[in-house]
């Protein structure tokens, strides 16, 4: 996986806040982007921005707890499963707010998550494992989770609609 | 904020309050490093109390598996009290909420052990 480097994007400005943030490079008016490194802090600053963009986007209070619960998950993912903090790999996370979603997508630049080996977390036998439920909250708090993993990283996918879950609202894995 | 945490010895039982944020890194250890000191001065009747815990997150809920059962394995119990809305919707849907022993009286709590 390769991330473009700063100021390709034409459209894009950067700018920079924190000194946890590693690189801002782009940003228009409804998406941002963010390219960190793979830190507790970027768990931390990811939770952080996703809750006030979600904010910013309109949802309610609880919901934007659930967001950036599910950002954070999936951030912890990428930075400690995917790219083992690995000073040399990045985690790149993308917010696009539409008019009927919030789309968060959270790259790393690891070996690829196999989705099959996720134990259910729920099962008798699991209850008592003491990690493991990460992607299990991300789904239970979000409208849609797509998992795209390859050989050069895992790309994680979430979807909050902005007016709840859409009819044919599903879940999908890859 | 970051988790802060002390403890109180109540009738033979250690309560252990806790607030803050039990999460990867600091919170997860905080916690940790107090039940093993708890347990290796014998006191094994230990009860988390939460009521000022306002987020935890998938490493935090680990942290407590991972509490309880060392104190179970050990032949002592760990018990949670006070859980907060937020941490309690999270037991529930983690189907852990049926796992620990969880109290909302803190006097009531301490007899329990007994």
């Amino acid at each position: 996986m390769r991330f473009p480097a700063r100021g390709n994007e034409d459209e894009w400005i950067g700018f920079g806040v924190g000194k946890f943030i590693h690189k801002i490079f782009a940003m228009t008016k409804q998406r941002v982007s963010y390219t960190l490194d793979s830190t507790l802090e970027t768990v931390d600053n990811a939770e952080q921005t996703a809750t006030r963009i979600a904010a910013e986007a309109g949802f309610e209070e609880d919901e934007v707890m659930r967001i950036s619960m599910a950002v954070r998950e999936a951030a912890i993912n990428a930075v400690f499963h995917g790219n083992a903090y690995d000073p040399g790999k990045k985690v790149r996370l993308d917010f696009e707010s539409t008019a009927r979603d919030l789309v968060i997508t959270i790259s790393d630049q690891g070996k690829g998550i196999d989705v099959s080996k996720i134990p259910d977390p729920l099962a008798p036998e699991n209850l008592l494992k003491t990690s493991g439920r990460g992607i299990f909250l991300i789904r239970s708090f979000m409208d849609e989770v797509q998992i795209h993993p390859s050989h050069s990283g895992t790309e994680i996918k979430l979807i909050k609609h902005v007016h709840g879950p859409a009819v044919d609202g599903k879940e999908a894995s890859q | 904020m970051s988790m802060k945490i002390s403890n109180r010895q109540v009738d033979g039982v250690s309560i252990v309050d806790c607030s803050g944020r039990i999460t990867l890194g600091e919170g997860s250890v905080t916690l940790r490093d107090t039940v093993r000191e708890l347990l290796s001065k014998g006191r094994k009747k230990i009860l988390l109390n939460l009521g000022e815990v306002n987020y935890i997150d998938s490493s935090g809920i680990g942290e407590l598996v991972s509490a309880f059962t060392t104190v179970r394995n050990q032949g002592g119990d760990l018990k949670l009290l006070n859980l907060t809305k937020k941490v309690h919707d999270l037991l529930q849907i983690t189907k852990l909420y049926t796992v620990f022993d969880v109290k909302d009286d803190e006097a009531a709590a301490v007899k329990s052990f007994n």
